[in-house]
């Protein structure tokens, strides 16, 4: 009897650290906690208006909702890249302002200081969407076809992005005129939710129902695993690599369209700027093996957010900003430490060993 | 495979380097026959055009300036690193350039270069950023003083008698002369004044998106502030896109008062709107200032050392549509 | 403990999640004894070496060895402290370095290296063991057999008392073998105790003295070699009483359709870009036929192409007399082709993804990228034949990595059954599996057929083919050179044939 009971317990534990959430989550906590000690008032949310004149909430939750949201719709792209080359795109910052940058351009037709938007903005999105999945079929080609290592690959639109997306412009850095197009990184008229966490809402829910009713997920992660087998089982490598990419340049112009929103321009030499690395991190802190094969989306998207939290907190503690990167490192150091299989093998015996001496002193 | 591979990681690596060097390509051909009688040969070594507004509208400026019809056959090179300017400046001193135009990316490591170029002949002018090198090295320096610009800013701030001053300070990238020039004036002035207090002062990068999140973090902290002196056009922006979205007005007039430099365009226009209320100048138009020291040179006169640049700092009450036109970059 | 016994290992315990891999197990052993460790994939071999080397740490249990008592091994540098070497089936050596600097270096009893006198040491280590090898050769240059020599040469000079061989035979051929017997009876000379752990009987029986048995994770017993016939010890293994191995053929009845002379599958001059002549080849309805000849004689290629595994060249190909592509896998399985694989790692299992997802790749993958399975079809697919093929797995989440050998081999068997198709290629289907593993898919091979399937079998061991295949394709240099079928299919009769010469 106490044998079984013993049993459950352990397994317990384990199931519970062996779960990918268990990283992320237990860093939110974590995050969560310090804040709740230093000053419960972190969590408050209220109701105010905006300046022009619409109920909006704010509070710091909300702030970390609505500024997190860019880097959660890339940490959705960067785990397919991630688990189907086993390597990482460190461009999407740079093709964020070429997106951006052929957003902007669509939009004021040219001219830095339009009177009015010289297209809709729709086909203006369609268009930053279709840049961001050429850039990202450019890295998806020489990744798949060419078979260079995804961050080599990658380095050259890393390196050449920005001056790309000046170009485009022809280095004229245009403010889009049009109110309505600043809805997408703040707030719609009315509605007090920041319109990012809508935009998020609708990756998560593509990106769902997309797993849910199409194979993209075991394909990906058969070519992550073991290319070769999957080849013999029918599946195109190439090409599941190949889309990884391109799915990840939609992200990146999803992302371009808040970035370039939220102050109505883009300063193409700054925009979005390390956000790779944060992407990266998302999904390590996710748990998901950097080295690709198999993922978990949600604890990706959930490490984007954890980060965000970081980030937020830092800021609030007034931690310099150009020191952020310093405090990034050690959370990679961390889970690095804890993801090593040794360490993970020692805390699981480490468990074990507790879970009978708490039985002991009850 | 791994000589294609080998193949393959150079053209890649070529193809990047002609897309950086997309500018320097379009300008080379500008100035095609490189030694046609009668030009004066200069080899400019900028920062990315890219950088900031501010940079863009010096690019073009000396673009404009140095034509063959003004007399002078130029070349160009941009980077924000300190070893691939000296490589380039090493460049320009093999290739017989008469003068060489330099705005540092760094202050340092620029002696045996320029010592080179004085051996050569090259004659050195400094523009935009000071060096730490012997002044001997080079012919003349034209420079914004960057701390008279912050003593400009803040006197104006004071003469605005608010009684009290709660100032949120958006930094620069920390450690370059124009961060250190408008930080300086504000930080002494914070210590002599028992009324100017700093509620947060963070360094944004330049970056319109980290001011954004810094003056958000403030107001969601609850704190107050009256103030918000953004080191550059772009990170203000940023602050009051954080401002409007919390419902804080700002402008002339208003609860916050906002500050920003370089004016740029686009934000002189926001003071003439009255959204914001002081933007201090940071004179990108220098080329004048050089081809006027060339040409002092070329006759065989001897420049000042030393050139400061006239700057302004503007007011949204009084700023006009014409100050918008002329001084907007 | 008597005197001549070398290492004895009492009551070892070792469980993991879901799995008690060992129950109590003794294992002794004494000098100068070649001791056979038998047991079927998944019968706790591998994982008693491992508590034995320090990989893994016991539960329970204790090992004593000579002139020691009671040793602690937590590492495998404990190991090698307490002279307990291995040779694995993989060599573990640097391939980059010479045969002197692999037998010396890293062995951290000198700061720094005397490489003259190094060389010098090995020299002699190479010539008493009658090792061809020079010491300052690369390791590289040297075959398979002498870089295993190596490493166990290695292990020998570290004081070695007990030493581990792990599989050492299985990329080996028959001369290179006999050479790795004469240094294991030249160590045994010597009194070292050898642990051999091999599927081959034939091997166990000429080199070994003492055998033990393990099955699930228990002992079954040790024996004298000569007290226990070969039928005798697969029973041990198996738990039963074998029938004759070698008369499975006549359990089954042949196909009987009426469709029975029906060519399934034909290819004319397929050619493929791994380098093989072009060759014709026919597969009829319920027929199981093999292609044979020596490794490397272009057998596997054979099948690859008919698969599209490689890139086809050229030929023609038609199913049911109807002439259609093959260019890639996907092409093949629409067209009713499975193939398993020759190198069940590198090109059969996916490792880190669950049995359940090993199985229902190939047909999810021909159900189209837009038609997902459920979980419950997906579950039951899989608990379907993890049941009819008796596949040993904790779970169907269980990650197939984790799985043994054989059970590895029956999931990706699995897989292709799971399709339905009508001709199955089957490349090496036994390798690196247990005998038990091997006899049960040699009738599945045969009841598949009864029931209408096609299939082509091929394996290095000539008796397994004669037992299933009805006809022989044999090959030599990459080119078909012969067929063989009814009275020609002999022993005899394929060597001659693979071996040429008119």
């Amino acid at each position: 009897m106490t044998d079984i009971k013993k049993k459950s317990e352990g397994s317990f534990l384990r199931k519970l650290t062996s779960n990918q959430l268990f990283i992320p989550l237990a860093a939110l906590i974590l995050l969560a906690v310090i804040n709740l000690i230093n000053d419960p008032g972190f969590f408050k949310i209220t109701l105010g208006t905006n300046n022009a004149g619409f109920p909006v909430f704010s509070g710091y939750l909300i702030t970390i909702l609505d500024y997190g949201s860019e880097l959660g719709i890339l940490a959705i792209g960067m785990t397919l890249v991630t688990a189907a080359s086993g390597g990482q795109d460190i461009s999407v910052g740079a093709t964020i302002a070429i997106a951006g940058s052929a957003m902007l351009r669509v939009l004021c037709g040219g001219d830095s200081r339009p009177e009015t938007i010289q297209a809709p903005i729709i086909v203006a999105f369609l268009v930053a969407c279709i840049v961001g999945m050429l850039c990202g079929a450019f890295n998806g080609m020489l990744v798949a076809i060419f078979k260079i290592q995804p961050m080599i690959a990658t380095l050259i639109l890393f390196t050449a992005g920005r001056s790309i997306a000046a170009w485009i412009n022809n280095n004229e850095l245009p403010i889009v005129p049009d109110p309505k197009f600043s809805y997408f990184g703040s707030f719609i008229p009315g509605i007090p939710i920041p319109t990012t966490v809508f935009i998020v809402a609708i990756c998560i829910v593509v990106i769902a129902l997309v797993l849910k009713f199409t194979n993209l997920g075991l394909y990906t992660q058969a070519v992550g695993i073991n290319e070769s087998s999957s080849r013999l089982n029918g599946i195109n490598p190439t090409f599941i690599k190949f889309l990884a990419f391109v799915i990840l340049g939609l992200c990146v112009a999803v992302a371009a369209l808040i970035k370039v929103s939220r102050l109505s321009t883009i300063n193409y030499s700054v925009i979005a700027k390390d956000i790779e690395m944060d992407a990266i991190l998302a999904v390590a802190l996710g748990g998901n093996a950097l080295s690709g094969g198999k993922f978990n989306m949600w604890a990706s998207i959930l490490g984007a957010y954890v980060i965000q939290f970081l980030t937020t907190t830092l800021y609030k503690f007034n931690v310099q900003s150009d020191a952020l990167a310093a405090y990034k490192a050690v959370v990679v150091i961390i889970l690095v430490v804890f993801s090593a299989p040794t360490v993970r093998e020692y805390m699981g015996q480490l468990f074990k060993k507790l879970s009978p001496a708490r039985k002991e002193a009850a | 495979m791994k000589k294609v591979l080998a193949v393959l990681l150079a053209s890649a690596m070529t193809l990047g380097l002609v897309a950086c060097g997309g500018a320097q390509q379009s300008s080379g051909t500008a100035s095609a026959p490189a030694s046609e009688g009668g030009l004066i040969k200069v080899g400019i070594i900028n920062n990315d055009p890219n950088e900031s507004g501010y940079r863009t509208a010096n690019v073009a400026d000396l673009k404009a300036k140095f034509t063959k019809e003004n007399g002078y056959d130029a070349q160009f090179a941009y980077s924000l690193k300190n070893d691939e300017q000296i490589q380039a400046a090493q460049g320009f001193i093999q290739d017989e350039v008469d003068y060489l135009l330099l705005s540092a990316a760094d202050t340092a490591g620029w002696d045996s270069v320029l010592q080179d170029a004085q051996a050569a002949g090259v004659k050195v002018i400094l523009f935009d950023r000071t060096i730490d090198a012997d002044p001997s090295l080079y012919e003349a320096s034209i420079v914004s003083d960057m701390a008279k610009e912050g003593q400009t800013a803040v006197d104006w701030l004071a003469s605005q008698n608010l009684p009290e001053y709660n100032v949120i300070h958006i930094q620069g990238v920390m450690g370059s002369a124009a961060q250190q020039g408008r930080s300086g004036a504000l930080d002494t002035k914070v210590a002599a004044e028992s009324n100017w207090n700093i509620v947060v002062q963070q360094t944004a990068e330049w970056n319109a998106e980290k001011a954004q999140q810094i003056v958000q973090s403030v107001i969601d902290a609850g704190t107050p502030f009256n103030v918000i002196y953004a080191e550059n056009d772009d990170m203000a922006k940023g602050a009051v896109a954080a401002l409007d979205a919390a419902g804080i007005s700002h402008g002339v007039g208003k609860d916050v008062v906002v500050m920003g430099f370089d004016c740029n365009k686009w934000a002189l226009e926001e003071l003439l709107a009255q959204n914001w209320n002081y933007d201090g100048q940071c004179n990108p138009f220098q080329a004048s200032y050089i081809d006027d020291i060339i040409k002092k040179l070329e006759k065989g006169e001897t420049p000042e050392k030393t050139i400061i640049m006239d700057e302004k700092g503007f007011d949204a009450t009084t700023i006009t549509q014409d100050d918008v036109d002329n001084y907007g970059i | 403990m008597s005197e001549n016994t070398v290492l004895k290992m009492r009551g070892i315990d070792k469980s993991f999640p879901g799995v008690h891999a060992l129950q109590n197990v003794d294992f002794t052993l004494n000098k100068g004894e070649i001791h056979a460790l038998m047991g079927e994939n998944g019968a706790g071999k591998s994982t008693l070496i491992k508590v034995l080397t320090g990989v893994y740490s016991k539960d329970e249990g204790t090992i004593e060895m000579e002139g020691k008592g009671e040793v602690q091994i937590h590492s495998p540098q404990d190991a090698q402290k307490n002279g307990i070497s291995t040779v694995y089936q993989e060599i573990t050596l640097c391939p980059n370095l010479t045969v002197a600097e692999n037998m010396f270096i890293g062995r951290g009893e000198e700061k720094i290296t005397n490489w003259k006198k190094m060389n010098a040491a090995a020299e002699v280590l190479l010539k008493e063991l009658d090792i061809p090898a020079r010491a300052n050769q690369q390791l590289s240059n040297c075959s398979i057999a002498v870089q295993q020599m190596v490493a166990i040469a290695r292990a020998v000079d570290m004081d070695c008392k007990v030493l581990i061989l792990d599989e050492p035979t299985s990329s080996l051929d028959e001369q290179e073998v006999e050479k790795l017997f004469g240094l294991m009876r030249d160590l045994k000379a010597r009194g070292v105790g050898i642990i051999f752990v091999t599927h081959f009987l034939d091997q166990v029986y000429e080199v070994c003295d003492k055998i033990t048995v393990l099955r699930d994770g228990q002992l079954v017993g040790e024996y004298e070699i000569k007290d226990l016939p070969r039928v005798q010890l697969v029973a041990k293994m198996l738990g039963k009483d074998m029938d004759d191995l070698s008369d499975i053929k006549g359990e089954q009845e042949s196909y009987k359709g009426q469709d029975a002379e029906q060519v399934v599958f034909e290819a004319k001059d397929l050619q493929s870009d791994a380098g093989i002549k072009p060759f014709d080849f026919y597969i009829k309805k319920g027929e199981v036929n093999g292609f044979t000849g020596l490794l490397g004689s272009g057998r596997s290629e054979c099948v690859r192409a008919i698969f599209g595994a490689d890139r086809v060249l050229g030929g023609k190909v038609k199913i049911h007399g109807k002439e259609v592509k093959i260019t890639k896998p996907v092409d093949a399985m629409k067209n009713g082709i499975a193939y398993l694989p020759e190198d069940r790692k590198v090109d059969g299992i996916i490792g880190d993804l669950s049995v359940r997802d090993n199985i229902i790749l190939a047909l999810q993958v021909l159900t189209g990228f837009f038609k997902p399975f459920s979980k419950a079809k997906a579950n039951a697919f899989a608990d379907e034949y993890i049941k009819k093929l008796n596949i040993k797995t904790a779970s169907a989440d269980t990650p197939i990595k984790s799985l043994s050998g054989g059970n590895q081999q029956k999931v990706i068997l699995a897989r292709w059954l799971l399709m339905h198709p009508e001709y199955l290629i089957l490349d090496e289907p036994t390798r690196g599996i247990d005998v038990g593993t091997k006899v049960d898919i040699q009738k599945l091979v045969l009841e598949l057929a009864s029931q209408g399937m096609s299939v082509t079998f091929i394996s290095s061991e000539t008796d397994e083919m004669l037992r299933t295949c009805s006809r022989l394709v044999v090959m030599r240099d990459r080119k078909v050179v012969g067929e063989l079928s009814g009275e020609d299919l002999t022993q005899n009769k394929i060597m001659s044939t693979i071996a040429g010469g008119e």
